[in-house]
């Protein structure tokens, strides 16, 4: 056994936690051994992070509060309230020289 | 490029009922000179959202010749004897000369009024391409952004995105972020968005072109299908102002006052109106950003430097008039409004 992680990028409408998702990104180090996103068909596998928590992910990151500077006050650019998360699981490894 | 098209309609005359001696009148037939160009309303929703759909637009047979004629240039390209695109700079009239249904599907009197509201009747070829997706191929790209090296200002290059035959949901319709076209934005920073609330994953019937602003987030998908799939991609720029274009004949009743704001009073069917679309994925600030970007665009399109959507634009202008030169510093989020639509071309290039 090994530990591998899963990696969980949430996009949340603003920098509350329990905001709604705009976007996400999932990528996983178990190559599919671990557990997946819930299958929600057209709406995200969460609401929001709140729910992605409580679904098991850690939280590794939230967006730091960062005032935009003069010339940018007015303009968007990319999605702003990043969050991270990560899950780590155990997968089962075959290594090249594993003969057990 | 011809945005009208002349139908031989016979519209039935006031005297059709009439007894003997009228039948001539009767029968009169008029020619009826169509106006392809898009609508006010239409123009609104580009710029609300980014991007307009036209369904079925292209006839089947030049469908069909134009596949023929995108594998053609596909095997072609880089050929010294093979078919090759035009020359970046060709006015878009004289691209794909006759006998071409490429050409055929660009002179269309529809597909030309598109492009004559957009980029305007001068337009130049940038650089075409076809899209060719292998039956099976799963590989998608990542979301992207075809401009890599834009300014500022509000000018901006159309692409169309021809597809030539029936497109089925998962196999291989381009995905597209609507109301991402506004967003200063590196051409690939936005890769790692797997998923955007609101995305959308195109499919639909033949003959169908999707029209985008340069800056619409933008990816080619996975194709699960049995059979392969053609597009057919030209990027066209403007060479004359892309102000008042289109058909204005509902560009008065559309245009809404600067004061109409939805925390006060508004009109019904406005442009205004058709600026408030909120995309899902947009946060409250990134909502009203993207409205004062709408207004900037629109003030360029329609050549009124004093129109506004929910009063952000012109309740910051107020204020910056009131500043004492002689102790304030420039604010380079804000500017006066210009006096003349060409004053407000040049504010809007270093406006924030």
């Amino acid at each position: 056994m090994a530990e591998r992680q899963q990696l969980l990028y949430l996009w949340l409408l603003n920098s509350a936690p329990d905001s709604n998702i705009a976007g996400l990104a999932f990528y996983d180090g178990t190559d599919g051994q671990g557990p997946q996103l819930p299958d929600k068909g057209d709406d995200p596998p969460y609401a929001n992070g709140v729910e992605a928590i409580q679904d098991g992910w850690m939280l590794m990151q939230s967006p730091p509060p960062v005032a935009p500077t003069p010339d940018q006050l007015h303009n968007n650019a990319y999605l702003e309230y990043e969050f991270v998360f990560e899950r780590r699981v155990q997968v089962h490894v075959t290594f090249a020289d594993d003969t057990s | 490029m011809s945005a009208t098209s002349t139908t031989g309609t016979t519209e039935p005359s006031p005297d059709a009922g009439a007894p003997d001696g009228a039948d001539a009148l009767a029968e009169t037939a008029s020619q009826t000179t169509v106006d392809h160009r898009l609508t006010t309303r239409q123009m609104a929703e580009f710029v609300a959202q980014g991007f307009l759909r036209f369904d079925a637009l292209v006839p089947d047979d030049v469908n069909r010749r134009g596949l023929e004629q995108m594998a053609a240039l596909e095997m072609g390209r880089f050929l010294p004897d093979g078919p090759h695109p035009p020359t970046t700079g060709t006015p878009i009239s004289a691209c794909y000369p006759a006998p071409s249904a490429i050409g055929d599907y660009l002179r269309l009197p529809a597909v030309a009024g598109i492009i004559d509201s957009l980029v305007g009747p001068e337009a130049i070829f940038d650089h075409d391409w076809t899209h060719h997706l292998k039956a099976g191929d799963l590989n998608g790209q990542h979301l992207h952004v075809d401009a890599i090296a834009d300014s500022a200002d509000p000018t901006f290059d159309v692409q169309l995105f021809w597809f030539p035959h029936e497109v089925k949901p998962g196999e291989g319709g381009t995905r597209f972020v609507p109301g991402s076209h506004l967003r200063r934005v590196r051409a690939d920073g936005m890769a790692r968005y797997q998923r955007v609330v609101g995305e959308k994953h195109y499919s639909g019937p033949a003959g169908t072109v999707l029209v985008f602003h340069h800056g619409l987030w933008h990816a080619g998908q996975p194709h699960a299908g049995d059979t392969d799939r053609w597009m057919h991609k030209i990027r066209l720029n403007p060479t004359v102002a892309q102000v008042k274009q289109w058909n204005c004949d509902d560009l008065v009743s559309m245009q809404n006052e600067p004061s109409d704001h939805v925390f006060a009073t508004m009109a019904d069917d406005t442009v205004a109106h058709i600026f408030r679309r909120w995309h899902p994925w947009h946060g409250v600030t990134d909502y009203r950003n993207d409205q004062m970007a709408r207004a900037r665009l629109w003030r360029y399109l329609s050549g009124d430097p004093t129109y506004d959507v929910d009063y952000y634009l012109t309740r910051l202008e107020g204020r910056s008039a009131l500043k004492a030169p002689a102790t304030s510093t420039p604010d380079p989020t804000i500017s006066a409004p210009p006096a003349s639509p060409a004053a407000n071309d040049a504010a809007e290039g270093t406006d924030g």
